[in-house]
């Protein structure tokens, strides 16, 4: 039960930081409330954003009575994201370490999916 | 020793087609599992059989053979090739165990590292941002694990999608996926036939985290354009390398085939079962000829032994 909270706990920070990144320029609570795809109490939200605030991932200015959050970033870490895609990219070992989300396409493939992207973007979903 | 040693070793060959052809009859998470427990058994039975083979050469070492009372001339008489050949079954087991080892110990490094690099960047909940503006995303299995992506990819992705990309990466940790690829991996390294079965099980441990993402957003065709759209956005990004132009592939590569897939009825109600109990039943006698052989061989060695006790015990020569 506790490990279900927690765990909760942990997917919201995880949405309101996606959020955050997602959005190219600081945001307040019923902002990110609005762009939140959960129904969410404004409070929830509120109470996450200063936490992360608090723990240094978040970045915030005043905007009007309100703050306005954005992420955090080391000045450093833009270099390490680099140099990590180059770890990453090293020999064989990353397939049993990471599932990449997508893999590399083909031209062939682009085509195809482009094909099948029309026909998912038809309307009528959920019928 | 007879024939059946060598079975282990040759089926794998008739049962990977077998297994691939019902893993792709099959809805992706019965196919991941049967994927993962046909590579493991074929490769215990192969590194069965190898050690059976090189156990029968040790036998004749002097030392071996005197400690177990053996009569070395009678082994001779009983299987005459067992050295020779046992000395390439040792050679090819110790070729497999260096493998094997150098898998675990490179899996192990690169979770090492993987985890130091991802210290210090934008973290919340299970959830690593990379401010990079090209589209990637991992799952990231272990302690400082969970969930990796880049801003490019959350930026090229509308609200809806990247619940679907975030469900798509918490459903291989769950699933606790990167064992059953490492498993996999293993496996093909016991046995080079096996190495056909991690490409399909990889395709599979995708399909099963599609489903899954689908139905946490409740929508196939919203997963499918996630899918296609993400996919679309990584190989436009700025890090991504030249495709070679022209020539077109036989067959479409993993992300259309399961976009694709997202885009028809659910994997269950799909598929003809006839054909998958035909190729399943293949698949079984495989395994159950190769685990009769390695059992046969193995009571063919023990009898070997005893037959060439039997023969010390009269006497030892002078």
């Amino acid at each position: 039960m506790t490990e279900d909270i927690r765990r909760q706990a942990g997917e919201l920070e995880a949405a309101v930081l996606v959020v955050l990144w997602a959005a190219d320029r600081p945001l307040t609570p019923p902002e990110v409330q609005a762009a939140l795809t959960e129904p969410l109490a404004r409070t929830t939200v509120a109470t996450t954003l200063a936490r992360l605030h608090a723990k240094g991932t978040l970045d915030r200015v005043r905007a009007g009575r309100a703050y306005a959050y954005s992420p955090a970033v080391e000045d450093r870490a833009a270099l390490a994201a680099q140099r990590m895609h180059t770890e990453l990219d090293k020999g064989d070992d990353r397939q049993g370490v990471l599932a990449r989300f997508v893999s590399r396409l083909s031209s062939a493939d682009e085509i195809v999916l482009r094909e099948l992207l029309e026909q998912a973007a038809e309307p009528g979903e959920r019928s | 020793m007879t024939w059946a040693v060598w079975a282990p070793l040759i089926i794998p060959f008739l049962a990977v087609p077998a297994a691939r052809r019902l893993a792709a009859a099959l809805p992706p998470r019965p196919a991941a599992l049967l994927l993962v427990a046909a590579a493991g058994a074929l490769a215990c039975l192969s590194g069965a059989a190898l050690a059976l083979l090189a156990g029968a050469a040790v036998l004749r070492l002097p030392v071996v053979a005197s400690l177990g009372h053996l009569s070395v001339p009678l082994l001779e008489r009983v299987a005459p090739a067992a050295v020779p050949v046992g000395v390439v079954a040792a050679v090819a087991a110790g070729a497999v165990a260096v493998a094997v080892a150098r898998v675990l110990h490179g899996h192990r490094a690169a979770r090492v590292r993987v985890a130091r690099e991802l210290a210090g960047h934008s973290r919340a909940g299970d959830l690593t941002v990379l401010p990079d503006e090209g589209a990637d995303a991992y799952a990231l299995p272990g302690r400082p694990g969970g969930v990796v992506v880049t801003a490019g990819m959350l930026r090229g992705l509308d609200a809806d999608e990247r619940a679907v990309l975030l469900a798509h990466e918490r459903a291989h940790l769950t699933g606790r996926h990167h064992l059953l690829l490492l498993l996999a991996r293993l496996a093909a390294c016991a046995h080079p036939a096996l190495r056909g079965l991690r490409e399909p099980l990889a395709f599979q441990v995708e399909r099963w985290a599609d489903e899954a993402a689908a139905a946490v957003v409740g929508d196939r065709r919203l997963a499918a354009r996630a899918v296609a759209r993400a996919a679309l956005a990584a190989s436009a990004a700025p890090t991504g390398r030249l495709r070679p132009a022209g020539a077109l592939p036989a067959a479409a590569g993993p992300v259309p085939r399961r976009v694709a897939a997202l885009l028809v009825a659910p994997p269950l109600a799909r598929g003809s079962f006839a054909r998958a109990r035909s190729v399943s039943a293949v698949l079984l006698a495989c395994l159950l000829v190769s685990g009769a052989a390695a059992a046969e061989a193995t009571t063919d060695l023990h009898e070997d032994i005893e037959t060439a006790q039997a023969g010390s015990a009269a006497p030892a020569g002078p």
